[in-house]
């Protein structure tokens, strides 16, 4: 190749560079936002996992040392790994398969439709802490009015979120509740999937179930894709809602001889994302956040790649 | 277009040339500072004092402080800036720069150990050896602790908490009690006398002795068994230091005997915030509590539909000798190291620290306890019997504090971790507990040296 490049005539070698120039300026907005915004933090996320650095005096070089301490000293890592991926499998899947109920639903109504619609999407449009400290007070074990319906008609009146086994339970109902935008992105797909091809299955004899599977999911694959993919983003940086709620639950202020708890109860909502942010800025551990937040980003590109590569599997072959 | 070999290899090394840079830039440390500002002969200068106060009444106070320094100090001027968090501080004192704080104040004592070992903020020893103020007779012992970290004394305490008991004097006559208890044994025993039950909850609880029930912390009870958390090796000794089983342990029998962890979670759950008119014993929900001495002030504006006192919190039955100590923490204030201004930032502080006026107005400002010792005697202090309790609590020698450690509250949160689980129960083996939380706080801090 660079031999056929040094044997251009001078004019075309001339307008090459040009050409090569003028796409480099063209690039150069996208070059220095993902220089800044993506390489160099990664690259120094990278470089600070081995170092030891309290975010004041200069680093120094640590090896392995941070891995070290992530994976084996520091005991609540495992926890916090396995409440961010039961957040990954449980809520990004109820997430998934109740906004695509919802967008059906709201898509098969014939009278009053635009109230469903702005009924399900409003919740979408609460910020998060505001929308986390409602339910907190609706799922107050004593004084909320969830439980006090429940005891009402004889049903448990569960711990919520000061309950570990129910406080991701309480999180995902949180996720659902605010499932607004799922809703309008799989009410387009469903809008776009060609009428002839229900009216073709129904001269076929085949039933409502049957019309979904073999007409409604193959046209939407893709955008379920895409609400897998974005919501393992999603679930991988789960941290307002976790924190908030258990902030709230927990009653502690925090302060001196009385730090607040992370992830109450009992660690149940402990999530990688604040465990990032616990090391970094309350330990002053800058090199072991750095650590966590590698896993994170290594475990959010494998599961990306993975579901990726069975899309574009099973594209192929539908097409 | 296919870039060339050529193109490709000089972008690539343009890329990894801005990447070094950057890197390299990440990599600086904080500028040293200087001491020579020129204040001392008069010449004018400005210095930054950033606080983490924001109520109107505090604001008030501290500006007010500010003035009448500026009024001494003709030459010094204080630009303030307030409600400001740890974290926006660190992040300012590590960046530098012409508007970084040269004074910063901070409300947790908790992060201490970073701010000395790290030399964010300046060793204060030189400069109060070299104006004559010895520290161990103008602070009280506790306070003195929790402003330094092996020896350096990179912050002085700025007003401070003590812990008491606030008790319900009109439930205590229905009950038939005449006096607060001084023993953790007579404490349970009234506490199970002023336990009115209503079904599977609670008309009125004695006290709530959970660690979520506000300011039951284990470091808050811990402090009336002073308790060390760390040995002369500077290794953990929570494992070896009997007084911390025994509070564990003392907590966890009281729990049971008032109704079992799960009835009393739930009925926490009931409390409204701890800062308002909603809190548990402002309300009548507890009738006893262990809080510290800003609560007086609330209940005088709140007017609870009861009578109510305050008195030192009880201590063990073994230790009944101590009664009168406390838990004690507070504000702290530093001098940001890379401050080109620490001659005028020092003097400002020791007014701030060491004026027994200035100190005194500003505790009966915002019902704070006083910090130097001169303070708590001033006959200046307005202190009626219930906020007197905290002036004698912060007066005791045996008052306790959390110490400061490298890493910040961690210790305390893997100590409060384990507590957690031996309340509700998941952790039986206490010995064994104690023995895995001390490993995991010392790696912890091994880790952050």
């Amino acid at each position: 190749m660079a031999h056929v490049s040094s044997t251009l005539p001078p004019a075309l070698r001339r307008k090459r560079r040009r050409e090569a120039a003028r796409t480099a300026a063209f690039l150069s907005p996208w070059l220095i936002g993902f220089g800044f915004f993506f390489l160099y933090p990664l690259l120094s996320t990278v470089y600070f996992s081995f170092m030891n650095y309290d975010g004041f005096a200069a680093p120094t070089f640590v090896g392995l040392r941070n891995w070290d301490f992530v994976f084996t000293k520091y005991p609540s890592f495992w926890q916090g790994m396995g409440n961010t991926l039961w957040l990954v499998a449980v809520m990004v899947t109820l997430r998934v398969a109740f906004g695509l109920g919802v967008g059906l639903l709201v898509t098969k109504v014939k009278t009053g439709s635009g109230f469903f619609r702005t009924a399900f999407y409003l919740p979408y449009l609460a910020p998060p802490v505001a929308a986390t400290m409602a339910f907190a007070f609706l799922l107050n074990p004593g004084t909320g009015p969830v439980n006090h319906l429940l005891g009402e008609i004889g049903l448990p009146q569960p711990g919520w979120f000061t309950d570990p086994s129910w406080s991701k339970p309480a999180l995902t109902m949180l996720a659902m509740w605010g499932i607004g935008d799922l809703m309008v992105i799989f009410m387009a797909a469903l809008l776009d999937v060609p009428r002839e091809q229900y009216e073709a299955a129904e001269l076929d004899g085949t039933s409502a179930p049957q019309r979904f599977r073999f007409v409604t999911l193959p046209n939407i694959a893709p955008i379920v894709v895409f609400a897998v993919v974005t919501g393992v983003i999603q679930a991988m940086q789960y941290y307002t809602q976790a924190i908030v709620a258990g902030k709230v639950a927990s009653g502690v202020i925090g302060g001196s001889g009385q730090q607040f708890e992370p992830g109450y109860p009992h660690g149940s909502t402990w999530t990688l994302p604040q465990m990032v942010y616990n090391l970094g800025f309350q330990r002053f551990d800058t090199g072991s956040a750095c650590v966590v937040a590698i896993i994170l980003f290594a475990i959010s590109m494998a599961f990306t790649s993975l579901l990726m590569r069975r899309r574009a599997g099973f594209l192929n072959s539908e097409d | 277009m296919d870039l060339t070999r050529r193109h490709r290899r000089s972008l690539a090394g343009i890329t990894a040339a801005v990447c070094a840079t950057l890197l390299a830039s990440a990599c600086t440390g904080t500028n040293s500072g200087g001491g020579q500002d020129g204040s001392a002969s008069g010449q004018d200068v400005t210095i930054t004092f950033w606080h983490g106060w924001s109520q109107d009444n505090e604001v008030k106070a501290i500006n007010d402080n500010v003035a009448a320094f500026e009024k001494l100090h003709p030459n010094i001027h204080v630009k303030v800036v307030g409600n400001i968090a740890d974290d926006k501080a660190q992040q300012a004192l590590r960046a530098g720069g012409p508007d970084a704080p040269d004074v910063v104040s901070s409300f947790s004592t908790d992060n201490v150990g970073k701010f000395c070992s790290s030399h964010v903020w300046a060793d204060l020893a030189p400069m109060l050896a070299k104006d004559g103020v010895d520290p161990a007779k103008t602070f009280p012992a506790a306070m003195l602790k929790y402003s330094q970290y092996q020896g350096n004394q990179c912050s002085l305490p700025l007003l401070g908490d003590a812990y008491g008991l606030f008790y319900n004097k009109t439930a205590f006559a229905a009950a038939g009690i005449t006096a607060p208890p001084r023993t953790f044994g007579e404490f349970a025993e009234d506490a199970a006398k002023l336990t009115v039950t209503d079904g599977d909850s609670y008309k009125q609880l004695g006290f709530m002795p959970n660690y979520h029930g506000y300011e039951t912390a284990i470091a808050h009870y811990l402090g009336q068994y002073g308790s060390t958390y760390f040995g002369p090796d500077g290794k953990s000794d929570i494992a070896t230091d009997p007084t911390v089983a025994a509070a564990l342990g003392w907590q966890k029998q009281l729990v049971d005997r008032l109704g079992g962890f799960d009835k009393l979670e739930k009925y926490r759950t009931s409390f409204g915030d701890e800062f308002s008119a909603k809190n548990p014993f402002t309300t009548g929900q507890v009738a006893m509590s262990l809080d510290g001495e800003w609560r007086t002030a609330s209940l005088a504006e709140d007017k609870p539909d009861f009578e109510w006192a305050t008195a030192p919190f009880p201590v063990p039955d073994d230790q009944a000798s101590t009664y009168g100590r406390g838990y004690q923490t507070g504000t702290i204030v530093g001098i940001a190291n890379g401050s080109r201004k620490q001659t005028a930032a020092w003097t400002f502080v020791k007014y701030l620290t060491t004026d027994t006026d200035a100190v005194v107005s500003f505790a009966n400002a915002i019902h704070n306890v006083p910090s130097t010792l001169a303070a708590l005697d001033s006959p200046k202090l307005e202190a009626d019997p219930n906020f007197r309790t905290f002036v004698d609590v912060a007066k005791n020698p045996n008052s306790s504090t959390t110490p400061a450690s490298v890493n910040g509250g961690a210790y305390q949160v893997s100590l409060q971790n384990l507590s957690y689980a031996v309340e509700s129960g998941q952790q039986n083996d206490l010995r064994a507990g104690l023995t895995a939380t001390a490993k995991e706080i010392d790696d912890a801090i091994a880790q952050a040296k």
